[in-house]
């Protein structure tokens, strides 16, 4: 049994808690930013990111996450009535008031007796319904729980976010970690009230504090949560095979590594912005099963994510012996990114409802 | 608006949830009180797979009000591979050329908005082509 | 049981009759059958329709209809049979009159689909199906006839252009109808060149959906027939059979099984083989409707009725006379009243008042009308006393 140090800033469980089973879910439409940079006379060199995904007509948080869900569940290998609670994190529900957890809990077949709601944090509140969920889980309140991070994310015509914001998401079945692929060591958050990211209510499209939202945005909650979460658990960024860290675009995920001490090589393999855009509340997690469709036994890996407004999630995991025999119960996270459909602009307006037609 | 029926199909629509016969054990979808095979009465809730194969379809130019935003649309009848045939639309087809006796699989998506911008979304399942 | 005759027809012209009500459609119809049986007293109204309630927003048609033409007092009813709602108003008009509880009736069939324009046309028409597991997934009836040429087309792999056979041969019986909506022949390179409306059925596949109204007087009152203007014309047999309402819930989608069983049984009533039969009012709504119906009503093979139709002679002059008068093709296809256009058509046959299109020595017609891909099949015979 995993036993909290007195004082220490880390989160840990009553109980060893694991990820049993993780699925994503990438829409198949890529808009390349070379094209989004025509449209507005922009370089196509100095382009954020090669392309992003973007979801089609009659795709939305709701519909990627019960693929994401699915995904979880068939690797997990549970029956779904086990499941306690869902929670999605996304800042593209469809429903401004009516969870879409209850969509998504219904279409998997859990029990009504659960737990659900959604979260908002920006990009972090995927990472926040997974620490949600490792708190039932750990504390023996239930002993399964489903989280997703899951958006369709609105980027302003013409704003420099319109390269970036992309579709996409990921799931996580939490359980007893006896039975886990993945094993939870321990979870640490770092929040602050920055504004450097909203949208207000009935907006479409959220404002933005340019550079604002980089030093001390981004890097500083980022780097703090994931520094104090090393420094805390006597670790150091050679003691992890990967790392996967929030992903707005190509750069920031690799300068923030860069200055934490992770090579290229560790984080490669979670960095997928540059080919499928920035899934906020889909980042990380998205990050996280491409990982996971490769890592072997006793990999260590830091997912730290970050939420504008903001705070960052940090979570410590080893992967165990179990994830050889569950990985191939589900497609992997790159076959999602290699079912691509190159769209232009024009198709891209249409997809988004930004074209209106009422 | 048409809330509650809707609502009281939303298992077999998100799910295709549909009946096994607790005297032939004939799988129904959709579910009904009779079951076809063997009269008997029906209602044994059952989970089918999702996976079957295009028995016919076609290409809609002109929709119903709701579904215009999608055309042009394939449909197509899908026999299950537990047996029973369902009218379900295809999606994500890209570049696959579609045929009669092509695998495909159940996925969940957006069907359409009830009313306007300001009516519930129904979703539902519709098939794409197998994946890999 | 009494005897049922047809005493009176009427109808009027078929088209996007943007002026005229479904209450003065009805009424010019109604007057015409009236007229020609001299304007004997009616003891019922029975009104076929089937988009009334939904695009024109009026329950309870019959009275409207009957009160509008100074019928007040009668017995009237509204039946709905899908697009065999016509044909389903005879078959209560017959039963009412065959039981000796109705001694004479009018039965109208009406259609007013240019109430309403835009998308909201195909929901309404859309109605005929199921709606929960067909019309929700965004289907129509046309994607219907889609669905069922698409896979005709991968069972048999008839010609694709053979399939034009009956569209061909309704549109250039059309040319001697004056009530009919297309009066003009199309050719065999323009039924291939058309464009797809549903791929892959193309737009000379599909009945165009009209307005109009047909009227039949009906009676058992065998004088009354006799002193009608017109020779009186017995209904022999009237049979209704249904199949699964949805595609998806028949174990051969195109089998089309209920036309089957509705001919059988309508053949045995009249006590006659199809030898006898010299004209058919097939139900074409959709070209391909009008295969599979000729392969299950056993004219032909099945995978064989493209055949059947393109190579054999059914004008007027040929061997079995089908679509005489240019059938839902291109006489247009009022959905609902359909079904006693063809009523109307095949008694005009047999009176030998179809002029140029004129079977000759036309003695039994057969009727047949659909509501949806065959979910509801009525057939009627007909004979010349």
């Amino acid at each position: 049994m995993a036993e909290k140090e007195k004082g220490s800033l880390l989160l840990k469980t009553i109980r060893p808690v694991g990820i049993v089973g993780y699925g994503a879910y990438i829409p198949q439409y890529r808009l390349p930013a070379a094209e989004i940079a025509r449209v507005w006379g922009q370089s196509e060199k100095a382009v954020p990111i090669k392309e992003k995904a973007v979801p089609g007509l009659d795709e939305d948080t709701i519909t990627i996450g019960i693929e994401a869900a699915r995904n979880a569940l068939a690797r997990a290998d549970i029956d779904p009535e086990l499941i306690r609670a869902v929670w999605t994190g996304s800042e593209s529900h469809p429903y401004a008031v009516k969870p879409s957890s209850t969509i998504i809990a219904e279409a998997i077949g859990t029990s009504p007796h659960i737990q659900a709601a959604d979260l908002e944090f920006a990009c972090k509140a995927g990472t926040e319904a997974m620490v949600m969920a490792i708190g039932l889980v750990g504390s023996g309140m239930g002993d399964f729980a489903l989280a997703l991070g899951v958006d369709t994310a609105q980027g302003k015509p013409g704003d420099a976010l319109e390269y970036t914001a992309a579709a996409g998401g990921a799931a996580f079945v939490i359980g007893p970690a006896e039975i886990a692929l993945v094993e939870i060591i321990s979870t640490y958050s770092y929040v602050t009230d920055t504004p450097d990211f909203w949208r207000r209510a009935y907006q479409r499209y959220p404002e933005h504090g340019q550079r604002f939202t980089g030093e001390p945005a981004y890097f500083k909650h980022m780097h703090t949560a994931a520094q104090t979460m090393m420094d805390e658990s006597g670790t150091s960024a050679q003691d992890y095979t990967y790392a996967v860290f929030h992903q707005p675009n190509s750069k920031f995920p690799r300068s923030a590594a860069k200055k934490l001490g992770f090579t290229d090589e560790q984080i490669k393999t979670g960095l997928l912005s540059p080919v499928i855009g920035n899934t906020y509340a889909g980042a990380s997690p998205v990050g996280l099963t491409a990982i996971l469709d490769e890592a072997q036994p006793g990999d260590r890996i830091l997912m730290v994510s970050y939420g504008s407004g903001a705070g960052s999630d940090a979570l410590d995991l080893r992967v165990t012996d179990r994830i050889a025999e569950r990985r191939h119960a589900a497609p992997t996270t790159a076959e999602y990114i290699a079912r691509r459909i190159e769209i232009d602009y024009a198709t891209y307006t249409r997809y988004r409802g930004i074209l209106q037609t009422r | 608006m048409e809330i509650p029926r809707h609502w009281r199909l939303q298992k077999q629509r998100y799910g295709l949830v549909g009946e096994i016969c607790p005297h032939c054990s004939a799988k129904i979808f959709p579910a009904r009180d009779v079951c076809p095979e063997c009269g008997g009465e029906a209602k044994e809730p059952f989970r089918f797979s999702g996976k079957g194969s295009i028995y016919s379809y076609t290409v809609m130019n002109n929709a119903p009000v709701g579904f215009e935003r999608g055309l042009p649309y394939t449909i197509a009848l899908v026999k299950l591979d537990e047996g029973p045939t369902v009218t379900a639309q295809l999606t994500d087809l890209g570049a696959n050329k579609v045929e009669i006796g092509m695998p495909v699989q159940m996925v969940t998506r957006r069907i359409k908005e009830d009313g306007d911008e300001r009516g519930m979304l129904i979703y539902g399942y519709k098939f794409r082509p197998v994946m890999g | 049981m009494e005897k049922v005759y047809i005493a009176g027809i009427g109808q009027t012209a078929v088209g996007e009759l943007w002026k005229r009500s479904l209450e003065s459609l009805s009424n010019e119809a109604i007057q015409g059958a009236l007229k020609e049986a001299g304007k004997p007293e009616v003891d019922a109204l029975y009104a076929g329709n089937l988009l009334a309630s939904a695009a024109s927003s009026q329950a309870n048609l019959g009275v409207k209809i009957a009160t509008n033409s100074g019928l007040d007092g009668i017995e009237t009813m509204t039946t709905e049979a899908g697009e065999a709602s016509g044909a389903a108003a005879l078959r209560l008009g017959y039963l009412a009159v065959r039981s000796g509880y109705v001694r004479t009736a009018l039965v109208v069939g009406v259609e007013k689909y240019t109430d309403i324009v835009g998308s909201s046309v195909e929901n309404v028409i859309s109605q005929t199906m199921d709606y929960d597991f067909e019309a929700m997934q965004g289907l129509t009836p046309l994607g219907q006839a889609g669905l069922l040429m698409a896979r005709y087309l991968d069972s048999y792999h008839p010609p694709r252009e053979a399939l034009g056979a009956l569209p061909i041969l309704a549109h250039a019986n059309a040319i001697n109808n004056p009530y009919a909506m297309y009066r003009r022949a199309i050719s065999t390179d323009a039924y291939h060149k058309a464009g797809l409306v549903c791929d892959p059925l193309n737009l000379y596949d599909a009945a165009p959906y009209a307005d109009g109204a047909a009227a039949l007087l009906i009676t058992s009152d065998e004088k009354l027939s006799q002193t009608a203007e017109k020779a009186p014309i017995e209904i022999t047999a009237s049979t209704s059979t249904i199949d699964a309402l949805a595609l998806h819930d028949r174990p051969d989608a195109l089998a089309f099984s209920a036309v089957t069983i509705s001919v059988q049984k309508a053949l045995a009533r009249a006590g006659v083989s199809w030898s006898e039969i010299d004209l058919f009012e097939l139900w074409d709504a959709y070209s391909i409707f009008g295969i599979l119906s000729v392969e299950a009503c056993g004219l032909a093979a099945h995978g064989e009725g493209w055949r059947w139709l393109a190579e054999d002679d059914h004008s007027p002059k040929g061997r079995l006379p089908l679509v005489t008068m240019g059938g839902n093709k291109a006489r247009g296809f009022p959905l609902g009243a359909a079904g006693v256009y063809q009523a109307v058509e095949a008694v005009q046959q047999l009176r030998g008042e179809a002029g140029a299109n004129q079977v000759d020595g036309a003695k039994t017609a057969m009727i047949q009308a659909m509501g949806g891909p065959a979910s509801n099949v009525i057939t009627h015979i007909f004979s010349k006393l």
